[in-house]
């Protein structure tokens, strides 16, 4: 299998590594060489976070670089924006529409641009946005928006459904599986025969 | 999934490792990207680990436990050596009794971090191994080989990862522990451990010829491979380079270098022989480059193609060498950037709005609290290393001509884990020679900024045991400070008050403030509202940068809002709110 390069990007808190590890452990269970990268501490706090997930047979590289992502998975729109150029000629963008405001933003230093949608429609030839909010909520709790994210992500790549529901099970506390397979499923739905 | 296999972070491959090998005691202070390695250590109840103050302590803890004769791991980030030095340096003379592996976490492109220099440099300083892994599976693998060697040629092993390395997630085949047949027991033997200039002398030569007995083992270890393939290119590299040169030239011929230090020259000189073209590629700085072209082998490319600066990567790789560039869109303009901010409710958010209207000097130190440099806040001016603050401010409170002109008055700020690694030190220079200067000890009992780790002040071990909770005021009027103001970081008119009271005053002061970390210890109150019939959108709360405020406009109206699951309702804006607007 050639390497699949999913480049996740959001805020800190959003959820991206939990969603970073439902990949990596789906992988691995399919028997695939996986790599998974991200850069802790001064990305918490509300700052920017990245985690780059690649898998196949064989993966060098834990890191994707700019032009070579086959999924883009925005947890926020400015965070997917500030990421397009990551993505390869023809490949997927799948984005929460949700918006969280930077520090410079919430201060009054910056200006939150109000065409981010259109400028991720611009870049993208596939563009999936999804009300991950909306969907984590009717789930039963906003914050599973990250695995609704997964959800979606999931209908695009060739690994069977009950591998990824498994992998929700072992991973999230167990207090948790329901509402996040919930969440999983509408985002899976969201994006179905568009 | 093999019930032997799992995929961890390098971070967690070494602690596994060090399981794996026997390993009995473990010590550091925490460090992006070096912490998670005790962090999980920790869970393996066989090794006896715990945090140290600081980076020079751990060591030392660790050589201790290395004369008892047991294997011993000691963890830090890149300058933390920097502070280990000191008995670095001797440990290299005295050499181990049990293997003893000193971890150092380098951070090329400062993810996390206020330099990038390049620790390989101390393997040769202080003559001692350098060992590199390239991903989890070699991060545990490498461990069992590098106490092996700590013990067979009798020194530390300096173990360097880089934030990829530490933080990338791959493959792991687990192994078993394996329990080590040494005694663990004191023999006294004064030559080898008392360093005296008698002894010393006697030492050094030991050095040398070790550095020379590891040249040879060099030559044959597995950790040094080759990877013949076309000859037209061969590359030597090391580290996180090796991955993106495989994937970049997989055509390429490697010689992949698990031991940098010392090099293997003849396997170099062979490997170079039969190459067409010579490249060497590493990150940081010509480490192995230069000492490469010293044994007189012809270098194609080096540093002319790769900088001394940053991280490398693939595509990076492949355009320098094949001048293949990938196509590969403008990144959108003009966006807003999303730097880390101060945590809702964190109490070092009023402390830096004041000290900002004072227009003081901030002179500053290393910990969560230096986000009070960035904008919207901007108040620190100087930051070195850690423990700084209060000697870089004793020093310029020395030197600059007191007057009231507040923006020639310095404060130095300094939380409760660096003042407990090496503030303690400034502080008792500067109050025995009598400086005027206000310190201010921002103590929310945790080391926040790599996510909330146990100190000497939390009262808790790394294990969650009950210890001690230094009392910061006590330990400071200890040292014959008589002006300690404890302040209520809640409060803007209690902070600017005693502030200004403090930097009125010729003798110095120091100020606590004791407020626990809001995230650490989850302290939540309800969250607060904005009446929209009295704001005025005049944007003054915003000034004081918290996440869950942002600016609404509707129509022509426009006023704050606050995200009632961001908010703490800590009350700092409300304070800074001139229209009452803000409130329960």
């Amino acid at each position: 299998m050639e390497t699949t390069n999913i480049l996740l990007a959001g805020v800190g808190g959003q959820g991206v590594l939990l969603a970073s590890q439902i990949f990596t452990s789906v992988a691995i269970e399919a028997d695939l060489d996986v790599k998974q990268s991200e850069v802790h501490g001064m990305s918490q706090r509300g700052g920017s976070v990245t985690s780059h997930v690649r898998f196949g047979d064989k993966v060098f590289s834990p890191t994707i670089d700019p032009g070579e992502a086959d999924f883009l998975i925005g947890f926020e729109r400015l965070e997917t924006l500030r990421n397009v150029h990551c993505l390869k000629p023809g490949g997927t963008i799948i984005y929460n529409s949700m918006r969280i405001n930077p520090s410079t933003v919430a201060a009054g230093v910056a200006e939150y641009p109000d065409d981010v949608a259109a400028q991720i429609a611009a870049f993208g030839e596939k563009t999936f946005e999804v009300d991950g909010l909306g969907l984590g909520q009717q789930a039963g709790n906003p914050r599973s928006s990250n695995v609704v994210m997964v959800g979606a992500v999931s209908s695009f790549l060739s690994l069977p459904e009950a591998l990824w529901e498994e992998k929700i099970r072992q991973l999230l506390p167990p207090k948790l599986v329901d509402l996040n397979l919930k969440a999983f499923h509408l985002g899976r739905e969201a994006v179905k025969g568009k | 999934m093999s019930e032997n296999k799992a995929i961890l972070s390098g971070n967690e491959a070494i602690a596994r490792g060090v399981w794996e090998a026997g390993v009995r005691l473990a010590s550091a202070y925490p460090g992006t990207p070096s912490t998670e390695i005790l962090e999980n250590v920790k869970n393996y109840k066989d090794i006896y680990s715990e945090w140290a103050p600081n980076e020079k302590v751990a060591l030392e803890v660790g050589i201790g436990s290395s004369i008892a004769g047991a294997r011993t791991l000691v963890t830090m980030k890149h300058v933390g050596i920097n502070v280990a030095a000191d008995p670095l340096f001797t440990l290299s003379y005295t050499g181990v009794n049990g293997g003893l592996l000193l971890v150092s976490a380098d951070d090329p492109a400062m993810h996390s971090s206020q330099n990038e220099q390049d620790n390989r440099n101390y393997g040769r300083f202080a003559k001692i191994p350098v060992i590199e892994p390239s991903d989890s599976q070699e991060c545990k693998d490498f461990v069992a080989t590098a106490l092996e060697l700590s013990e067979k040629f009798d020194t530390p092993v300096l173990y360097r990862t880089t934030t990829r390395t530490s933080h990338s997630k791959s493959i792991v085949i687990l192994g078993k522990r394996t329990e080590q047949p040494g005694k663990v027991e004191l023999v006294k033997d004064m030559p080898k451990y008392t360093m005296l200039p008698v002894s010393a002398k006697k030492r050094h030569p030991l050095v040398e010829e070790r550095i020379v007995k590891l040249k040879e083992y060099a030559e044959t270890t597995a950790l040094n491979r080759v990877e013949y393939n076309d000859t037209k290119i061969g590359v030597i590299t090391n580290g996180i380079s090796y991955q993106y040169v495989k994937e970049a030239l997989p055509e390429a011929s490697v010689l992949k270098l698990g031991l940098t230090y010392p090099l293997p020259e003849n396997k170099i000189k062979d490997f170079a022989g039969k190459v067409d073209k010579l490249l060497i590629i590493e990150e940081g700085d010509p480490f192995f480059e230069d000492q490469i072209k010293v044994m007189g082998v012809k270098v194609d490319h080096g540093k002319d193609l790769f900088p001394l600066e940053g991280e490398l990567s693939a595509a990076f790789i492949e355009a320098q060498v094949n001048g293949v560039v990938a196509e590969v869109k403008d990144a959108a303009p003009g966006l807003p950037g999303r730097p880390p901010a101060f945590c809702p409710g964190c109490s070092h958010r009023g402390i830096f709005w004041i000290l900002k209207k004072l227009k003081v000097f901030v002179s500053g130190d290393i910990g969560c609290y230096t986000l009070g440099a960035l904008p919207p806040i901007s108040a620190m001016h100087a930051c070195v290393c850690m423990g700084a603050s209060i000697s870089m401010g004793h020093g310029m409170a020395k030197v600059v001509e007191n007057s009231d002109d507040m923006t020639q008055k310095v404060v130095s700020v300094i939380g409760d884990s660096t003042f407990f690694h090496s503030g303690m030190t400034s502080l008792l220079n500067a109050i025995y020679n009598k400086s005027s200067s206000v310190a201010m000890i921002l103590d929310n009992r945790t080391t926040g900024m790599t996510g909330g780790q146990e100190n000497p002040g939390s009262g808790r071990t790394l294990d969650g045991e009950e210890a001690i909770a230094v009392d910061i005021p006590a330990l400071v009027r200890a040292f014959g400070i008589k002006n300690v103001v404890k302040i209520d970081p809640y409060n803007l008119v209690d902070i600017e008050d005693k502030l200004k009271l403090a930097l009125a005053s010729d003798e110095m002061t120091v100020i606590v403030v004791e407020a626990p970390c809001v995230l650490r210890y989850r302290i939540s109150h309800p969250p607060l509202k904005v009446d929209p019939e009295k704001c005025t959108a005049c944007k003054r709360c915003l000034t004081v940068s918290c996440n869950a405020l942002s600016l609404e406009e509707k129509g022509d109206d426009s006023f704050v809002v606050i995200d009632p699951n961001m908010c703490v309702g800590c009350g700092i804006c409300a304070q800074v709110c001139k229209f009452d607007a803000i409130g329960k």
